[in-house]
């Protein structure tokens, strides 16, 4: 149906956007990058120990303890809603996990029969197959985040409730879940296969916690699906326009019940790896980190309005989050300090991004 | 153009629609042939609105019946009667503001490329062929700018490029000429007629008087819920359909 031009295109009286008004040098996270670098500047004056290797490492696996939680709610943030229940998922995924890994490795009970045997010593239990335990009781522990996703996007996308109070529910009805399941006490991973849980959730790989590495993969993944498939397309159309979403044709139902998921498999997985870290999950564990990973998420500059946001803003609101901390830290500052400090550092970042977009 | 023989390519019968005790539309009856330009009009609550978010598979009917090209369609969603040829541009434009022109052009049907099981989206193609439509509709848009950042001309550009996409049969525009410069008004009508020229059939649903006598062959006046005229534009006038719309004149 071309059909042919009388003459080209002239762009007599609309002006080319200037590339330093566009991408990312016109974000919110771009300016938050800017303060994190000064800040890293000063840190370095300010305390010699800041770079060393050992700080860095510990402030690498740090921020990858709430950075990957803060990549699924991202998804949410774009499409403008927003997933409470974050923290209390990790805490759920994580006890499921090692408790399914601890009963699956005992042996005599009745699944445990199929997986471990004792050995001839009659006190060491030995895998059956190596790896298996693990593997199924991170499915395990992934399985139940899955659901809980499943359950708060069909409310929220197909009944319509809001996202605010339907994923409020769902932090206290997780929560309540993790206190049903291990009666109030912690659950550790245990059995023969708790070594591999341990090196694949705390360990290092040349020099860098395992943590940051997966971070690492799972934002290129996350950039790549925002940005080049119509998946991430039809989230950002969501955000912007959901009305326009829907007279287009994309599925928005669909999506919303995806991101939610999306949402609740990574904070799964940030539970399981955070259990591996502290060698157990506690039934209060994570307590209130929702509100840690949605600040990150508002700090790298997601719209809680929708239709921004991105796997750098996500990480560069979680780094600066945790170079505040260590910074305090290293200045012998209380730590207490730390939480008032964030809160004014979320209102200064949305403030910056105010002020600039009504300048243009 | 108005044999017998041509097919129609949008026939209405007696359509109704009920909002619980609220009668909308009555008795509709009317019909769209290939190429041709029909101009809707009436005041607020007419019905006019009713009448297109029925075509466009918003509503459903509460009586009636809807046939295209010959055949009886339902529609229970939008995508159902763009599936078929009938594409709308929406009063409120339906843009999303955070992304580009082109991904607005393209919402909801990307051109993707494979790689391997991968199917990612081909940002080249669908920024040439999005300033390929820009062109054909004369408009100055550049396919990498924000929505948010473009005047309502351009906004509407790139709702219109949209339909363009498609090989629509029936593209309905509710009231593309009311928020634009003179200049592109003109652009507009003019992507109408190349519409026609292809063939394509147009509903234009405007208040401007002066765009719907200057592309379209019929007009269709609706007050209070019903069609009260349906002329050929040349056997009518200005003050004939102003009257209509006004109830001065009953029906003609």
């Amino acid at each position: 149906m071309a059909m042919p031009l009388e003459s080209p295109v002239t762009f007599s009286n609309v002006g080319k956007i200037k590339w330093w008004q566009r991408g990312i040098f016109a974000s919110q996270t771009g300016y938050v990058l800017l303060a994190l670098a000064v800040l890293l500047v000063i840190m370095h004056f300010a305390s010699p120990y800041f770079f060393t290797e050992g700080n860095m490492q510990n402030v690498a696996k740090n921020f990858s303890f709430i950075a990957i939680a803060t990549l699924g709610v991202t998804f949410v943030i774009i499409t403008g809603g927003i997933d409470l229940s974050v923290g209390s998922m990790m805490c759920f995924s994580a006890m499921i996990t090692s408790m399914v890994m601890t009963e699956l490795s005992t042996p005599g009970s009745p699944a445990g029969a199929l997986f471990v045997h004792m050995a001839a010593d009659g006190k060491t239990v030995l895998a059956n197959v190596p790896g298996l335990i693990l593997l199924v009781s991170i499915l395990a522990g992934l399985g139940v985040a899955l659901i809980g996703g499943l359950v708060n996007g069909f409310c929220i996308a197909v009944l319509g409730l809001s996202p605010f109070v339907t994923t409020l529910g769902m932090l206290s009805i997780v929560r309540g879940l993790g206190y049903v399941v291990s009666n109030g006490r912690g659950s550790f991973p245990g059995g023969p296969d708790a070594d591999y849980f341990y090196a694949l959730t705390s360990g290092d790989i040349l020099g860098l916690p395992v943590p940051f590495i997966y971070l690492v993969v799972l934002a290129l993944a996350m950039a790549v699906v925002l940005h080049h498939t119509s998946f991430g397309r039809h989230v950002f159309a969501l955000g912007g326009n959901e009305k326009a979403a829907e007279l287009t044709g994309i599925p928005v139902v669909r999506v919303k019940i995806e991101v939610y998921v999306i949402c609740a498999l990574a904070a799964g997985l940030q539970g399981i790896i955070i259990s591996g870290w502290l060698g157990s999950a506690p039934a209060n564990m994570a307590t209130s980190y929702e509100l840690n990973v949605i600040a990150a998420a508002v700090i790298g500059g997601a719209n809680l309005a929708g239709g921004i946001g991105g796997p750098l803003g996500a990480i560069v609101g979680c780094v600066l989050l945790e170079v505040i901390r260590n910074g305090l830290v290293l200045a012998q500052v209380s730590s207490y300090w730390q939480q008032t400090l964030v809160g004014v550092i979320i209102i200064l970042a949305v403030l910056v991004d105010r002020i600039r977009s009504r300048m243009i | 153009m108005t044999s017998a023989d041509v097919t129609p390519v949008l026939e209405l019968s007696g359509i109704g629609k009920e909002f619980g005790a609220i009668r909308a539309l009555h008795g509709v009856d009317m019909h769209v042939l290939p190429g041709e330009v029909v101009g809707l009009m009436g005041d607020n609550g007419a019905g006019k609105s009713t009448l297109v978010k029925i075509i466009a598979g918003n509503f459903r009917p509460s009586h009636g019946e809807i046939r295209f090209a010959g055949d009886a369609v339902h529609f229970s969603r939008p995508i159902d009667a763009r599936a078929i040829g009938i594409e709308v541009v929406y009063q409120d434009l339906a843009l999303a503001d955070n992304l580009t022109a082109a991904a607005n052009v393209f919402l909801g049907r990307e051109l993707k490329r494979r790689f391997g099981p991968l199917a990612l989206l081909d940002h080249k193609a669908m920024a040439a062929r999005a300033l390929e439509l820009f062109g054909e509709l004369r408009s100055e848009t550049r396919p990498d700018d924000l929505v948010k950042q473009m005047s309502g001309g351009q906004r509407q550009a790139v709702a219109i490029a949209r339909t363009r996409l498609s090989n629509a049969r029936l593209v309905m525009m509710d009231e593309p000429t009311a928020a634009i410069s003179v200049r592109q008004v003109e652009q507009v009508l003019g992507l109408i007629h190349r519409l026609k020229e292809q063939g394509v059939a147009v509903m234009l649903i405007s208040h401007r008087m002066p765009d719907v006598f200057a592309v379209c062959d019929r007009v269709i006046v609706m007050r209070r819920g019903e069609k009260r005229a349906d002329k050929p534009i040349h056997q009518t006038s200005p003050e004939e359909v102003t009257a209509l719309i006004t109830g001065a004149k009953e029906a003609a």
